[in-house]
């Protein structure tokens, strides 16, 4: 599955590398009254990548990075090089019937 | 960023406070001179002062390569309707390639106005609220025109897992240098939006401001120029993808700007003039909001989630007043399966050669239906399409369903619960376009415009003047209003 650590391999960074952060942006307790009650459980969390601002850091420690756009940015240091991990997926079968059924279909209509 | 318990709320509370100055500054729209102090705004008035006119825009989004996308006859799903609906019926079916702007998507057309705004006002950047499409075309607007461009993602569940679709539309706008941040599920994400505002100063590319809506005016005028070349005349229906309203309402504007005869007054049964058809997919009984049902969708827009709260209350948007309000163009509005657009998504590939988002293929499930209604001089437009890429596409959007507990089978579609199931039509006679109740909407639509009146401290004058408005917002006559709203004090 598509997890937000995707791709990243080390454990460790260096100034300068490609990094992403997490941070809790509000507690449970904190959360809109409005939430339905699955999501006022947990805390909203968020993620954010650039580049590592400190000498050397390991996951998990806490960390400013300068994003893309040059805004600073803290959190603690949630993946090294970050990666995608999402993809063109394995074939459906129910979907591959669906392709003979309506080439079968035209060539019916054809006919 | 949290420092304790508490501490936050109070932070939040405060932030929320300060919400109308931080939107005002970020748009540079002073939303009050619309405003009549009861009910009603002027609607018009507002895409007139502030929007753009169709010339303008076209010249604007032609500065950045956006629109004149090609309008197609999808000549084999025609031919495979037709041979699902009875004697004489099945419309021609077109469809409007809107994967050919910059970004993949007609979001292009929003966002080069937007951006195009920004730049104009001396914002140094643009900042997005959206996990769709619109990201990657604001941040593809942003690239072409050297503005900063963040945008804002409701991206994750607690476990940290996403959709694969959104995590492909993140990618996507990092890979035209936008700052990407991605959050977990809920509607507080309005607070980092308010805050990266407040702190940054730059310009919110909202959908819903009139020069957003105006951008896809274009989309509606092409359309109908397109449709008179290749037909020799209007088109019958436009069947639009319906989350937000923005599309459905800049279509429907930009066809009238084009000289298109609308069909007139929804509610007393008018039958001329070109049907715009909403089409949403049917994700009843899921709560958006909800950590866990968050990714037990195979449909993260187009859907009821989104296309029912937007029309009933256009003004839950991040501005004062959205210029998307679809029940004002709005003659029908029809939910298809989720099952049904994954297999039209199919059809798509295979009979028209043409592998494009499953999302963007909502319109085209429920025009593959309609037109089935129809005799077979009529025609239906199909008004967009969206990119398609790794995550945003049928075989990772089905695998992440199955791997999220949802039972993916071959059967009747009806049968499908959102949440639950993916049911693919055994056969593409089971395609159908279920019908919303569009004056039940209407009334909610009343009660909810009234309410919010209330709760921004306007007086309530149910006058002329709202009944009016109220009118025009739902195409209703003003005696089935004053009627209605009687009815709701009740």
């Amino acid at each position: 599955m598509a997890k937000a650590t995707a791709g990243a391999k080390s454990k460790i960074a260096y100034k300068g590398d490609w990094v992403q952060v997490h941070m809790v942006v509000l507690q449970p307790e904190e959360r809109s009254p409005r939430v339905p009650r699955e999501t006022s459980e947990v805390p909203l969390e968020m993620w954010a990548k650039g580049f590592l601002q400190e000498k050397e850091a390991r996951l998990g420690d806490h960390v400013e990075i300068e994003t893309e756009i040059g805004r600073r940015l803290r959190g603690s240091l949630s993946a090294v090089n970050p990666g995608y991990s999402h993809s063109f997926g394995d074939p459906i079968p129910e979907l591959l019937q669906v392709g003979r059924q309506l080439r079968n279909l035209m060539r019916e209509e054809e006919l | 960023m949290s420092e304790g318990k508490g501490s936050q709320h109070t932070e939040y509370q405060r932030l929320m406070q300060r919400k109308g100055e931080i939107i005002r500054k970020a748009v540079g729209i002073d939303y009050d001179q619309f405003e009549s102090g009861s009910v009603a705004f002027d609607y018009e008035e507002m895409m007139r002062s502030v929007g753009y006119g169709l010339d303008e825009i076209r010249s604007i989004q032609g500065e950045t390569g956006v629109g004149n996308t090609p309008m197609l006859e999808l000549k084999n799903i025609t031919a495979l309707s037709r041979r699902c609906a009875g004697p004489g019926k099945g419309a021609r079916i077109f469809l409007k390639d809107e994967a050919s702007n910059p970004s993949g998507s007609f979001k292009a057309r929003r966002a080069a106005v937007s951006v195009y705004h920004a730049q104009k006002l001396g914002y140094k950047g643009v900042i997005a609220a959206t996990s769709g499409n619109y990201g990657a075309a604001v941040a593809s607007q942003a690239a072409m025109r050297g503005l900063d461009c963040i945008v804002v993602q409701e991206c994750y569940d607690s476990r940290g897992v996403g959709q694969p679709e959104i995590i492909e539309k993140g990618r996507k706008c990092e890979a035209y240098g936008a700052e990407v941040l991605q959050l977990t599920v809920g509607p507080e994400l309005f607070f980092v939006f308010l805050q990266l505002l407040e702190e940054t100063g730059y310009f919110n590319a909202s959908l819903y401001t009139p020069f957003g809506i105006a951008g896809i005016e274009t989309l509606g005028a092409e359309l109908s120029e397109q449709m008179r070349d290749k037909t020799g005349r209007d088109p019958d229906a436009v069947v639009v993808t319906n989350a937000g309203g923005g599309n459905l309402t800049g279509t429907a504007r930009g066809m009238c700007k084009a000289g298109v005869e609308l069909n007139q007054n929804v509610g007393s049964g008018g039958q001329d003039g070109t049907k715009i058809v909403a089409a949403s997919v049917n994700l009843e009984g899921l709560n958006m909001a909800g950590d866990r049902q968050f990714n037990r969708k195979s449909f993260t827009t187009g859907h009821t989630g989104f296309g029912i709260p937007f029309a009933v209350f256009p003004d839950r948007s991040d501005v004062p007043r959205s210029a998307g309000r679809p029940l004002r163009y709005m003659d029908r509005y029809v939910t298809v399966r989720q099952g049904e657009v994954f297999y039209m998504t199919e059809a798509l590939a295979r009979l028209e050669g043409l592998e494009r988002g499953p999302a963007g293929n909502t319109a085209l499930a429920a025009a593959f239906a309609l037109a089935q209604e129809m005799d077979r001089d009529r025609t239906i437009v199909v008004q967009e399409t969206e990119y398609t890429g790794a995550g945003k596409h049928v075989q990772p959007q089905l695998d992440f369903a199955r791997e999220n507990g949802i039972e993916l089978k071959t059967g009747d579609p009806r049968e499908e619960v959102a949440g639950e199931s993916v049911v693919l039509p055994s056969d593409p006679k089971l395609i159908t376009a279920a019908e919303l109740d569009l004056e039940q909407l209407s009334r909610s639509y009343l009660k909810r415009s009234v309410e919010f009146a209330g709760e921004m401290g306007k007086t309530v004058r149910n006058d002329d003047e709202d009944i009016r408005f109220l009118s025009e917002e739902t195409r209703r006559n003003e005696a089935w209003v004053r009627y209605t709203l009687k009815e709701l004090e009740e």
